[in-house]
């Protein structure tokens, strides 16, 4: 778990183009929209894309996103409970 | 004195028919345009409906009399552009400062894709960026040329507002006297680009949209073209012409909230209704039909809602979104709902928007559920709005043809 | 009688920046990319968001805060009496072909929602909360004529004071940004003269100034 914690937040500073911080900046409980880390709508469209090229998970449904998007620990479980062995 | 702006002919091609003439019936019949592509090959062919125009572009060469190597977004401007002019009964343009000014986000994508792949590997000498650039503001050129404007050609990219601020744009021209007829309106193709794009937003929905619906499930992209002519007093006296309404009022706003989502409570549509609403010197009551953004996505009808709601109040008129019918057409979107505008006063009537069951709990505006005709139909407002917060409303009104 | 006047402007050429004709950024790089962060950096503009636009909206923002800065006129107040009209020549296409590389493997949305021109002029809305009217125009070159002329037709109405306007093209590396602050005055100069003056500016040869 904490090995794939470190993993999603250098992926997530990659991906979101968050030049400004440095991965280990990011609490594992942090918010990540609106306060705390103050993503938004087109980054958690980011995120689905990161889920699925990285773990293969496939979240069709944006509404979803909220709840599995809260932290990286948060996203951390989602993927450690739909990854397939 | 100042003149005021005419609209004397309108031209529009969608998925629910080739002009004014089918539109109308497909309205009338409540038949959609929403289906399976069969004209674009896409990934997406089988699992998300669109609104697609039936005609191949060599059907569309073929009635228009260009080139089949066109863009389709070409064509399809040409298209409804040809309807606007011969609708218009204006004889000759030669002898007018004419113009033709139109509004697109594809451009000529549809071509270009075709061969995007070979491009990328050349784009940095920067000449093949010239050729679909080239292509992209080319359609404009195109349409003009074959329509014989020359006097003057623009094109607005504002995203999906482009076909209205194209319409604003003709009106100020004619209004300020420095051009007498101005052909002004947009088109864009269907094409892969903006299928795919509109998937990865993950808003687009797998059945036929249903638009100002609580339940709303997305967009379906869609194609076409609407384009007005537009005449100054002068010309639409000289030229003995039928003046189907005017443009009495617009209004162009930012948002300032997102690049591509809008405000939840809607300041920027709010703001260009109301700034619309005060150019006509109209009060809101008077509005008897909007024909509506309503795109379907859960943001934009929520945000619209909130907008038309804060601003009409209790008494709000009849409003739909045709693009249950049309789908999204994107830059065209704006220039076929003036048609569908002009069209609703023209004949008196207003059209239903498709597959609403239940109002959106925060707002509860309950649409227009049938298509209805012989009602009191004078000022119709409509309103577009695109990603970069863009906002525009447009009104138009109709005119006693007896007064000179 | 009532004209225009042009209050401020910014020019990004050749890797470097003219605020109202004097440098204020030099760079020696030939990366439109690095040259953008370096600039950003350079100038103290603590705005993350940045980083996540594409190279259109960053020349834009670029060019708008350090117009802003720079600008010897009062802000009118309300968001709503200020005007952005844009123009380029080549749309959206930097990031269209940077968007199609992604679409390959999977579309990115964030790249997608960049690849339209208009997106700019949403960027520096949403940064200087700006709520006037807004236009793009895509045009072969530069075009004094019909940025003027709108601009104009724009401040005439009611309601509208000030005016953002401009030229920004970006491709590749090739960037050409030519953004300015155009008002009515009292004792301003005429659409005409206006045309002139904005064609004087884009036209002046920026390597030769300030070197």
């Amino acid at each position: 778990m904490e090995k794939l914690i470190a993993d999603l937040k250098k992926q997530i500073v990659e991906a979101l183009n968050l030049k400004h911080l440095k991965p280990e900046d990011i609490g594992d409980d942090e918010p990540l929209f609106v306060e705390g880390l103050g993503l938004d709508s087109i980054d958690a469209l980011e995120l689905i894309v990161l889920l699925q090229q990285q773990y293969n998970i496939k979240i069709s449904n944006p509404q979803e996103g909220p709840k599995i998007f809260k932290s990286v620990k948060t996203i951390a479980a989602y993927i450690t409970a739909h990854q397939t062995a | 004195m100042k003149t005021r702006v005419h609209v004397v002919g309108a031209g529009v091609i969608s998925a629910i028919g080739n002009s004014q003439a089918e539109s109308l019936e497909a309205f009338r019949q409540e038949t959609s345009g929403i289906g399976y592509m069969t004209v674009l090959d896409s990934i997406h062919k089988n699992k998300l409906p669109v609104g697609e125009v039936r005609l191949t572009n060599q059907q569309l060469s073929e009635r228009t009399g260009a080139g089949a190597e066109l863009t389709r977004t070409a064509l399809l401007g040409l298209h409804a552009a040809q309807e606007a002019k011969h609708d218009s009964g204006i004889s000759s343009w030669s002898q007018w400062r004419t113009g033709f000014i139109s509004g697109t986000t594809v451009g000529g994508m549809d071509k270009t894709e075709d061969f995007f792949l070979d491009f990328i590997q050349d784009t940095s000498t920067g000449d093949l960026g010239k050729v679909v650039n080239h292509a992209c503001g080319r359609s404009t050129e195109l349409i003009a040329d074959a329509l014989g404007v020359n006097h003057f050609v623009s094109t607005i990219n504002t995203a999906c507002s482009s076909s209205v601020n194209s319409i604003i744009y003709g009106a100020r021209l004619i209004a300020g006297g420095k051009l007498d007829i101005v052909v002004a309106g947009g088109t864009d193709a269907l094409t892969r680009f903006t299928l795919n794009g509109f998937n990865s937003l993950l808003i687009l929905d797998h059945a036929p949209c249903r638009p100002f619906d609580a339940n709303r499930g997305g967009l379906n992209l869609g194609e076409g073209a609407g384009y007005v002519v537009l005449v100054s007093d002068a010309v639409r006296k000289h030229e003995k012409l039928i003046s189907k309404c005017t443009v009495s009022g617009f209004a162009n706003t930012n948002d300032a909230f997102h690049q591509t989502a809008s405000s939840p409570d809607g300041k920027g549509s709010f703001a260009a209704m109301q700034q619309a609403l005060l150019k006509s010197g109209l009060q809101p009551e008077a509005i008897d039909y909007i024909n509506l953004h309503g795109t379907a996505t859960l943001n934009n009808d929520l945000s619209e809602g909130t907008a038309v709601k804060r601003l009409f109040g209790d008494t709000i008129p009849r409003v739909s979104s045709t693009k249950a019918f049309t789908g999204h057409t994107l830059g065209a979107s704006g220039g076929m709902e003036a048609v569908f505008s002009v069209m609703a006063i023209q004949h008196q009537c207003v059209f239903p928007n498709l597959r609403f069951q239940e109002p959106i709990p925060e707002v509860g505006i309950v649409p227009q559920l049938q298509f209805e005709k012989g009602i009191g139909v004078r000022h119709v407002m409509s309103n577009s709005f695109g990603f970069g917060g863009n906002c525009s409303s447009i009104i138009f009104s109709a005119v006693k043809n007896d007064q000179a | 009688m009532m004209g225009y006047k042009i209050s401020g402007y910014c020019v990004i050429r050749n890797f470097s920046i003219w605020v109202n004709h004097e440098r204020c950024i030099q760079s020696s790089t030939t990366s439109l990319e690095e040259f953008l962060v370096a600039a950003y950096t350079q100038i103290n503009m603590n705005y993350p968001r940045y980083y996540k636009m594409d190279s259109l909206s960053k020349v834009g923002i670029l060019a708008a805060e350090l117009l802003w800065r720079d600008a010897k006129i009062i802000r009118p107040d309300s968001p709503e009496s200020i005007a952005v009209i844009l123009s380029n020549a080549h749309a959206s296409l930097d990031t269209d072909v940077r968007y199609w590389e992604s679409a390959k493997k999977q579309a990115s949305p964030a790249l997608f929602v960049y690849t339209l021109p208009n997106i700019v002029t949403g960027e520096i809305c949403i940064r200087h909360n700006l709520k006037g009217e807004n236009a793009f125009f895509i045009a072969e070159r530069f075009d004094p004529v019909l940025l003027s002329d709108y601009a104009g037709m724009v401040l005439d109405q009611p309601g509208t004071k000030l005016c953002m306007g401009g030229w920004l093209d970006v491709m590749n590396d090739h960037h050409d940004v030519f953004l300015y602050l155009m008002e009515k005055s009292e004792d301003g100069n005429s659409a005409e003269e206006i045309r002139a003056t904005l064609n004087t500016i884009y036209q002046l040869d920026y390597g030769k100034i300030n070197s």
